[in-house]
This record gives C-alpha cells, sequence and structure tokens, in this order.
C-alpha cells in the first residue's frame, strides 16, 4: 500500500517536473523594451557552462503597468533623481574645494560602460570595488568630504546617474585572477540555504523563476536594473537593499550592505547576468 | 530541586498558547517509521477551522505563497511553486501528510524548496528572533493536518 503510494508520489513528482519546471516553460512574458525609440534587449544566452539556458531580465517578469513605466524616462519616477544627481554633481563639497565636476570635466558621460563591468578588481585595497566604493573613494580621497552612507539619496540618486551612462550596454564582469575567490564565494553565499524557512537565493530564482510565490512573479533576480526605483519602497534601492530584503524574508540574518560577503554576492549575480543589458534605474514593484 | 520542578510547568505555561501543548512532542523527538509520523504531535485531533487560518496566513503556514487550492478562493493569490493542494487527502494518508509538513525534505527529498515546519535545524544564519523555534507549533501543524484531510475531490 505505502509503497504504491510512493511509486505514484514518484511518478506524479515526474510529471510535475515536466510540466512546471519553470527551466522548461519559465514563463517571462513576450514584451519588449523600447525607451525613447532604442530597444534594451531583456533577454540573452546564458553561458554554455552557465546555471541558466536563457537569461531575462526582472522587467519581463513585471505587470504591463510597472513595466510602461520603465519604458519612458518621463514616466520613470527615477530621472527626479537622476536630475538631483545632476545638480548634485555641480556642487562643491570638501576641504579640496571641488565638485565632481572640477574633475570630471566631460561630466557623467565620462563613466560610460562603467555599470556594466562592476563590481571590479581594485589593487590598491586588494578587493572587488563597486561603484559604492568608487564614488566615495573620491569624495574622501579626492574631494575631502565625508563618505556618503550605502542608502542615502544622494549615493543612490549618483549611482542611478553613473549606471544610466551603461543603458544598454552588456554585463561583462571580471571573474577570473584576483576576482576568483571572490567569485567563487559568492557563488557558495548563492546556493547555501539560510533562515528559518531554509532556502537558498537559488531555490527561488533559479529552480523557480517564472512561477508565482504567492502575489510575486519569481525573476532570476538579476541586478542589471540597479539601482532600482521600486514603487513599494517610493524610492530608488540599491542592489545590497535587495539582497537584505530577499534574505529577510527567509527569515535569515542579511549581511550588512556593503559587507565582503554582499560585494561577493554582488560580483557573482552580475556574472549570472552576464550578456544582459544594462537597465539602470529600473522599476520594480 | 523542589525549586526546579515547580519552576519549570510555570514557565512552559508562560510560554506556551495553551495547557496541552506543553506535553506536544519536542521537534527532536518525532518518531519518523518508514518515512510518516503516526501519532499525533500533540496527541490529540486537530482542529480543522483553525488549520485553514494557518494555511493562508503569512506569518504561519503560508502555504499559499506555493500551493494553490481551491478551498480558499477568497484568498487573491496563490502561488505555484508546488503542486495544487486541491484533493491532497485522496493521495495522501495522515501520517503521510504529517511527515511532509514537519520535515518536507524526509517525504519529498534534500532539495525541496518546501520549508520544515516542525524541525529545529534549518539554514544558517537564522534569524535571532526565530533561533530554536520552529515555524509552527505542534498544535498548528495538527490543525493543517485536520485541514488538509477535509479537501476531498
Ligand atoms: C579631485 C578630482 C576628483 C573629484 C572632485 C572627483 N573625482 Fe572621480 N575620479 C577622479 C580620478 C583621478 C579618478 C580615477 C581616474 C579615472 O579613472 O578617471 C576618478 C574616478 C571616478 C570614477 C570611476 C571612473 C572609471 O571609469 O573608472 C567615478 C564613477 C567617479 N570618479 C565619480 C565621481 C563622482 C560622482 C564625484 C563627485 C561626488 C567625483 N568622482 C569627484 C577624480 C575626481
Ligand atoms: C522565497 C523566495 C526568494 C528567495 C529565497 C530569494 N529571493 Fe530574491 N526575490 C524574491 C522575490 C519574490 C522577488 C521580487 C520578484 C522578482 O523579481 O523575483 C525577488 C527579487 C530579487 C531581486 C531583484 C530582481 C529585479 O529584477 O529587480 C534580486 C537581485 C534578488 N531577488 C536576489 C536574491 C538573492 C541574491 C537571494 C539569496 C540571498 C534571493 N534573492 C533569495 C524571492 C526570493
Ligand atoms: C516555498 C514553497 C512551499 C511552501 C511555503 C509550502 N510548500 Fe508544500 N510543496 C512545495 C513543493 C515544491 C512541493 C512538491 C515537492 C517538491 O517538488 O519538492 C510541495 C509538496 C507538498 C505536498 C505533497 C503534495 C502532493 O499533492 O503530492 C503537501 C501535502 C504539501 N506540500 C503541503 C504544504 C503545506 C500544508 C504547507 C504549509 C504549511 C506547504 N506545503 C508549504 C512547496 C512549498
Amino acid at each position: 500500500m505505502k509503497r504504491v503510494k510512493k511509486a505514484m508520489f514518484a511518478s506524479g513528482l515526474l510529471a510535475f517536473t515536466l510540466t512546471l519546471n519553470p527551466a522548461a516553460q519559465a514563463d517571462p512574458d513576450d514584451d519588449t523594451l523600447v525607451i525613447d525609440g532604442v530597444e534594451v534587449i531583456t533577454s540573452a544566452k546564458g553561458k554554455e557552462d552557465g546555471p541558466l539556458d536563457e537569461l531575462y531580465s526582472g522587467w519581463r517578469f513585471r505587470s504591463d503597468e510597472t513595466q510602461s513605466f520603465q519604458a519612458d524616462d518621463f514616466e520613470n519616477p527615477a530621472f527626479v533623481a537622476i536630475d538631483q544627481a545632476l545638480e548634485q554633481f555641480e556642487v562643491v563639497e570638501g576641504a579640496a574645494g571641488k565638485a565632481c565636476a572640477s574633475c570630471h570635466e566631460g561630466g557623467p558621460e565620462e563613466f560610460e560602460g562603467l555599470r556594466a563591468a562592476l563590481p571590479r578588481w581594485n589593487a590598491d585595497t586588494g578587493k572587488p570595488e563597486t561603484i559604492q566604493h568608487i564614488i566615495n573613494e573620491c569624495r574622501t580621497e579626492r574631494m575631502q568630504a565625508e563618505p556618503w552612507k550605502w542608502e542615502a539619496n544622494e549615493m543612490l540618486n549618483m549611482t542611478a546617474l553613473v549606471g544610466l551612462q551603461s543603458r544598454g550596454m552588456p554585463v561583462d564582469v571580471q571573474t577570473d585572477g584576483e576576482m576568483s575567490p571572490w567569485y567563487e564565494k559568492g557563488k557558495e553565499l548563492y546556493y547555501t540555504r539560510v533562515g528559518q524557512l531554509d532556502m537558498s537565493c537559488a531555490n527561488c530564482h533559479e529552480d523557480n523563476y517564472g512561477n508565482m510565490i504567492r502575489a510575486d512573479h519569481l525573476s532570476q533576480g538579476q541586478t542589471n536594473g540597479f539601482p532600482v526605483y521600486r514603487l513599494k519602497w517610493a524610492g530608488l534601492g540599491s542592489i545590497h537593499r535587495r539582497f537584505k530584503g530577499c534574505m529577510s524574508n527567509i527569515r535569515a540574518k542579511p549581511y550588512k550592505r556593503g559587507s565582503d560577503e554582499f560585494v561577493a554576492l554582488e560580483l557573482y549575480v552580475a556574472s549570472r547576468g552576464e550578456g544582459l543589458a544594462v537597465e539602470t534605474p529600473a522599476v520594480r514593484n | 530541586m523542589s525549586l526546579k520542578t515547580n519552576f519549570l510547568p510555570a514557565l512552559l505555561l508562560a510560554v506556551m498558547p495553551t495547557v496541552a501543548m506543553a506535553e506536544a512532542v519536542a521537534p527532536d523527538d518525532v518518531v519518523f517509521e518508514d518515512d510518516v509520523i503516526v501519532a499525533s504531535l500533540t496527541g490529540a485531533d486537530g482542529n480543522a477551522v483553525n488549520g485553514r487560518k494557518v494555511f493562508a496566513n503569512r506569518k504561519q503556514g503560508n502555504c499559499l505563497a506555493c500551493h494553490i487550492n481551491a478551498d480558499l478562493k477568497e484568498q487573491l493569490f496563490h502561488g505555484e511553486v508546488g503542486p495544487p493542494l486541491d484533493g491532497v487527502a485522496d493521495r495522501w494518508e495522515e501520517p503521510e501528510l504529517r511527515a511532509i509538513i514537519v520535515n518536507s525534505k524526509i517525504v519529498l527529498g534534500d532539495e525541496t524548496i518546501m520549508p520544515s515546519f516542525y524541525r529545529l535545524k534549518n539554514g544558517a544564519r537564522t534569524a535571532e528572533k526565530f533561533q530554536g523555534k520552529t515555524i509552527l507549533s505542534a498544535e498548528q501543524v495538527e490543525d493543517v493536518i485536520a485541514y488538509l484531510r477535509t479537501l476531498k475531490e
């Protein structure tokens, strides 16, 4: 009797895997993202030996309404932040009496391509650096100004402005050489089950993307749109804020923003999205 | 010594919602026989009406996060990570359901995303607030089982 049940269950599971397995039947929608007449690709082929056959931007999993905000810079609420950052760029701060613009005379356009390649190796610190580290290095070392907090509005705005310069460019990060141990650490974190609910990032974003988890349409958890404007936050948020939120939801103690763990995870997650276009600043619900 | 024996029940009473639960089998003492759990965790039958609430409650079972359940159609959002639970009582006996909920890994396999609702050994870095605690109490587990047993097709 029990034997039969077990067998039934096994075949039930098989049928279930065949029909519902998201890798086989992920259902991002078929919409195309066009911003100001320029198409931004929202899918790409995964790497040969990578975990995902097909990569999809988180945009493909959002509702038409949320998607539409991102398809028009005038409707994208993040562009208020971009405007503020453009003003900030000219503001003199710190003992050196400089503004960003004092040195970066070409304007933020100088930073084209940077966002697509982050995090990157910093030989001076002997660690990978994120956009936040780079901006704060200019503030503390070159302007002699106070660093901005990771999630401060000024920081979010500026990271959005810098990121925007790479919009449409494919994510491509260094994962070998000095970055290799950080990549491995990030990968380990990605697949480690954490929290009282005992789940890894992969349980949701690799095994189940395309499926609804209660009211949320699970995406691949890509980072190509960050910082994103989240309607729920009514503002911009960093990659590490989202990581924290996902960990808290499964009742795990999140790492700190800017921690080595989250930098390693950011690197690894970026590598999972290599080939997707930078969408900064994206809009999410 | 006598202080200790007096102190303990009082403490339990203060922590546990009901007196009946003081007799519940502790998570580490649950006995699996051939991947099923025969005995009720509380020694009593669960309450299906409350089980239905636990099933839907986002801070308790939150089973709807992953399972469609037609009996709860007044709830707007049903997840699709796991199979629909309509008619689940036709597919599983009570001791099997108990095992799935107490420790999903034993029945569904180590890889399952489904949480183990009455087990202390969970993922690393469990938030302080939830350390040393099971997701559901023994009573809530029995209530959910009683509710699942009503899901017949
Ligand atoms: C005193 C001059 C100075 C000031 C002021 C300054 N920077 Fe820099 N910044 C540099 C130098 C020098 C570099 C490193 C050389 C390079 O790559 O251009 C750099 C690098 C950067 C980079 C990385 C560029 C790349 O492609 O690698 C970013 C982004 C950046 N700065 C942003 C800012 C922002 C935002 C501000 C204002 C908050 C600012 N900087 C203020 C001098 C300055
Ligand atoms: C219980 C399921 C679950 C787990 C486990 C989980 N997440 Fe998420 N995550 C979500 C949901 C739901 C969303 C919002 C909808 C979406 O984009 O998938 C989300 C969103 C994200 C996003 C934003 C994607 C975008 O396009 O805006 C990132 C990045 C992310 N998660 C990373 C992670 C990382 C890293 C981990 C592991 C530390 C993790 N998540 C663990 C459920 C989960
Ligand atoms: C995070 C997602 C998730 C949550 C939350 C969850 N489950 Fe599951 N459950 C699954 C998955 C997935 C399966 C299928 C087996 C597998 O693939 O691991 C499953 C299988 C089951 C089965 C066997 C189903 C069958 O018909 O064969 C039962 C019964 C069950 N779950 C009950 C529950 C109950 C009751 C709750 C709430 C207390 C719950 N689940 C919460 C994901 C979940």
